[in-house]
């Protein structure tokens, strides 16, 4: 298999893998006003104190992999998605340090829980509006972003941003369920059901929407034989999505979390069949974004032989601060 | 194109700051991590409780550096595509690698072992807790490396050759790259200069505790430690700081010129300029302090040596003389009163009386931020006196900027502005609170909600957020006093 193509899938792997872990904690933050201030709040955060860092990082590995493997691609899609870019680094700022200060200043803890979840939801809404904005095409002369800084913002690009904060909802709810017992599970069960018709509705209402983009969209998901290819993805979808619901409503502990997590995966299939071979849609290729050959071999290296470790010490950090979470007199 | 230049100027300030700001949490927390670790090995082979507590007590202050440090260096990963997006294409193929590399190695490492080492003591035992927070300061150590590198290749660029489209392609030997002529000297003089950094805060706080109460055995600890490093590190950077200079005359001398306030050349013995005011209008320093020849000697280890200035230099390849000239100035004075503060307290020990000398105490509060400015300045020398390049003699910073609307990043940049000085400078505004607190015995460490007297059963999560366990405080003065 050609080089190209094997960073295409480890790129697509880092961000499937951001989207998912760090989707939990945005939600958790998204639905941290609907929590009990108190105990409620503060086991919901400490489910994600521990790791949301590790999380956070493969947004960089996400932003940097991009940079390294397809520069072009990293030099014309950030300036295009200029103001999303800004304003989810901003959001990330305050969601970020919301774990420290919330705890160290008890006085103000009301403020910084608004700030934790105002920087969760302003993130979660810009990461949805920047892969829109990408669906959507963006503008390319020669090697540079030709259009204005407000071609993002448009209807699809709004409607992917709320998908996006209804996914995370409904990821950080079902983590929620796994990390806590009592009231505070049955309450993130009903934010589950809720978060998770939400984010049905609109990943259908997303997936209607691209076909309707462009030609080449419709063409790949609605003529023969494409069709018997990927027909598969809407169908499976359609399941996991019924059984995740069946599981939240008889009272699973983590299935409905590994459900959720595989309806993430089915939708990021759905959308790299729809923007195959590209990495900028209609623009540029992923062979004619990509890195040489000897910076895609020599990271290649690394990735071989640092991931692996990286995804062991990661369980083995999740691993240690597995179970319920800890409550006053807990162990 | 005037409209180009403004959003160009823009986008300047905006990296410098936004960078300038990320790179004070990096500085503290890479001396602060190996701190930290030195503390906990000393206390498992000791067994000593006074190493715990100051491990307890560093280890809250230093969770909230490293948050400021993790979010605002997202910032900066993101910057080279939004505003350099013609840097990233052209440099991608080179220096991109060098910072996956950054994320696969260390950051990574950092932030997966990170919740270990702030929640997890009781819950992995002693051992592996340490592994944990060895891994974090290995991390950070990791990070400086590659980060370094790229900064350096930038400076110094080899090991590459320019393929048809215009970009920087990797040639033969990755090595050529990542140990680039300046990375040994940039990477040597920058994690002294963490050390440093953070050694002067210890020393502050130290000091500050002992102004206040002679006998607190945790803030003598701490004081002490403190100053061994200001006596031997000190020394150590000025020295790689020369070595680092002559490096620099090498490869970049329009630089050296701008340091040094050299505008015309000397063909028979350079003075070395101490003070004075560079007027770049009129090519000459005013009210020049000088020492004839000194610089010659310095820089060429002859007092007669010839020394070109700027006049050899085409005037469009020139960097600005002022601020490169003051910030040099700034940092080696700087470096100069930490040797002073490093003999004076070695001065104390031969005596016995290091922990009794009130003005030494004194001076070493003075000095706690010192380390932050002289990095700053540092870096200001570096970096705006290799202007008008990004990369060096190869890609000017005026090519390299996006195709970005002024208004563009004017409004991310005031945005930048505001949320940094509120956000970090509440950070900054907590971490001073708890260094305002003395140290005591049975410390509580990252545990969250044990901030003050509020300590209602509700925000006081369970023994999982408190390495080391302890519930009760024997000797608890934790509110005793509240100086600040
Ligand atoms: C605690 C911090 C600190 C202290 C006390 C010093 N420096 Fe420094 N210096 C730095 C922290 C630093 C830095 C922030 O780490 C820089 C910026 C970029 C770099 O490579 O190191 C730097 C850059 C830097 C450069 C620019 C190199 C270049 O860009 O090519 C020179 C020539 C020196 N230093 C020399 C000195 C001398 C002669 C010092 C002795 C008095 C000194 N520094 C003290
Ligand atoms: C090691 C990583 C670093 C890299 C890769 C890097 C890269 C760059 C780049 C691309 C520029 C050119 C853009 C511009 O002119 O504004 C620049 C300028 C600048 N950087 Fe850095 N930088 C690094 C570290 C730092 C640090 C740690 C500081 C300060 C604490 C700093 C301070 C500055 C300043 C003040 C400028 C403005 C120079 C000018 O435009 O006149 N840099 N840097
Ligand atoms: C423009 C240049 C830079 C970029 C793009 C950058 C990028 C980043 C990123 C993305 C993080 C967060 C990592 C995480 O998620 O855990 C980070 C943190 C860090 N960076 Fe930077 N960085 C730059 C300059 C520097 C410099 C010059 C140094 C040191 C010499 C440095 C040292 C560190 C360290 C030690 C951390 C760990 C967090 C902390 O200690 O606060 N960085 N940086």
């Amino acid at each position: 298999m050609d080089l190209t193509v094997i960073w295409a899938f480890i790129i697509a792997f880092a961000v499937f893998a951001y989207v998912v872990m760090d989707g939990f904690d945005l939600g958790i933050g998204i639905l941290f006003p609907t929590f009990a201030a108190g105990r409620e709040r503060d086991r919901a955060m400490n489910s994600i104190a521990p790791v949301w860092d590790g999380n956070e990082t493969w947004l960089v590995l996400g932003g940097g992999g991009l940079f390294a493997a397809f520069p072009l691609a990293y030099a014309v899609i950030l300036p295009a998605t200029y103001p999303l870019i800004i304003a989810m680094l901003l959001g990330l700022v305050f969601r970020g340090v919301a774990f420290e200060y919330r705890w160290r200043d008890p006085a103000h803890q009301k403020f910084w829980d608004m700030a934790f979840t105002g920087g969760s939801f302003v993130a979660a809404l810009a990461q949805g509006m920047t892969l829109g904005a990408l669906l959507q095409g963006i503008e390319v002369e020669g090697r540079a972003y030709a259009g204005s800084w407000w071609d993002w913002l448009t209807p699809y690009t709004l409607l992917t941003g709320l998908g996006t904060v209804a996914g995370y909802a409904l990821l950080g709810s079902t983590w929620l369920i796994w990390k806590l017992d009592g009231e505070e599970q049955a309450h993130a069960r009903k934010l589950a059901i809720r978060w998770g018709a939400a984010t049905i509705v609109l990943m259908g209402a997303v997936s209607l929407y691209n076909i309707s983009l462009n030609a080449d969209y419709a063409a790949r998901w609605l003529t023969a034989p494409e069709i018997y290819w990927v027909a598969p993805v809407p169908i499976l979808t359609g399941i996991v999505a019924i059984s995740m619901l069946r599981a939240i409503l008889k009272e699973r502990n983590s299935k409905p979390f590994w459900l959720g997590i595989a309806l993430f995966f089915l939708g990021m299939s759905g959308l790299g069949v729809t923007i195959w071979p590209y990495a900028v849609p209609e623009a540029l290729t992923i062979w004619d974004a990509a890195a040489p050959e000897r910076s895609q071999i020599f990271m290649l290296v690394g990735v071989a032989l640092t991931l692996p470790l990286i995804i062991g010490y990661t369980a083995w950090a999740y691993w240690v601060f597995r179970g319920k979470v800890a409550d006053e007199g807990y162990h | 194109m005037l409209e180009n230049l403004d959003a160009l100027l823009l986008a300047r300030i905006q990296f410098a700051f936004t960078v300038s700001f990320h790179f004070f949490f990096p500085a503290f927390s890479i001396g602060l991590a190996s701190y930290l670790a030195v503390l906990e090995g000393l206390w498992l082979k000791t067994g000593k409780p006074v190493y715990l507590d100051l491990f307890k007590y560093w280890l809250k202050i230093f969770a909230i550096a490293f948050a400021m440090g993790v979010v605002s260096g997202i910032v900066m990963s993101y910057q080279f595509g939004t505003n350099w997006a013609v840097f990233s294409d052209r440099a991608g193929p080179v220096i991109g690698p060098l910072m996956a590399y950054e994320v696969l190695t260390a950051f990574f490492l950092e932030a997966g072992f990170l919740g270990v080492m702030l929640f997890g003591m009781n819950k992995v035992g002693k051992k592996l807790h340490f592994a944990a927070t060895l891994m974090v300061a290995l991390g950070t150590f990791v990070s400086a490396f590659w980060i370094l590198s790229v900064n350096s290749w930038m400076q110094t660029p080899t090991g590459y050759f320019i393929a048809e489209n215009g970009q920087f392609m990797p040639g033969e030997s990755w090595i050529d790259i990542i140990f680039n002529p300046s990375f040994p000297y940039r990477l040597v003089h920058t994690v002294m200069a963490a050390y440093l950094t953070t050694a002067f805060v210890v020393g502050a706080v130290g000091a500050w505790h002992l102004l206040k109460d002679r006998a607190n055995p945790h803030a003598r600890k701490m004081f002490s430690m403190a100053m061994w490093m200001a006596a031997i590190v000190t020394p150590l950077q000025i020295f790689a700081g020369d070595m680092h200079g002559l490096n620099t005359l090498e490869h970049q001398p329009a630089k050296v010129m701008a340091m040094e306030g050299h505008f015309q050349s000397h063909p028979e013995g350079a003075p070395l300029i101490l003070f004075g005011i560079p007027d770049s209008e009129a090519k000459t320093v005013r009210y020049a302090i000088e020492i004839p020849k000194a610089s010659s000697l310095i820089l060429k280890h002859d007092l007669n040596a010839p020394l070109a200035g700027l006049d050899t230099i085409p005037e469009d390849e020139q960097p600005p003389v002022g601020m490169v000239f003051w910030s040099f100035r700034v940092m080696v004075g700087i470096g100069f009163a930490m040797l002073g503060i490093g003999l004076w307290s070695l001065w104390g020990r031969v005596r016995g009386r290091l922990y009794e000398m009130r003005w030494l105490h004194r001076a070493a509060v003075l000095m706690g931020p010192s380390g932050f400015a002289a990095v700053l300045a540092g870096w200001i020398t570096t970096e705006v006196g290799r202007q008008p390049f990004v990369v060096y003699g190869l890609l000017r910073t005026a090519d390299a900027a996006s195709p970005l609307d002024a208004p563009a990043v004017a409004a991310s940049l005031l945005a930048f502005i505001l949320v940094y000085f509120t956000v970090f400078g509440i950070g900054v505004w907590y971490i001073l609170k708890l260094m305002g607190k003395p140290p005591k015995p049975g410390e509580l460490g990252a545990k969250r909600g044990d901030t003050g007297p509020i300590r209602t059963a509700g925000i006081t999560p369970g023994p999982m957020q408190n390495p080391g366990g302890a519930e009760t405080l024997p000797g608890d003065r934790a509110n005793e006093k509240e100086p600040v």
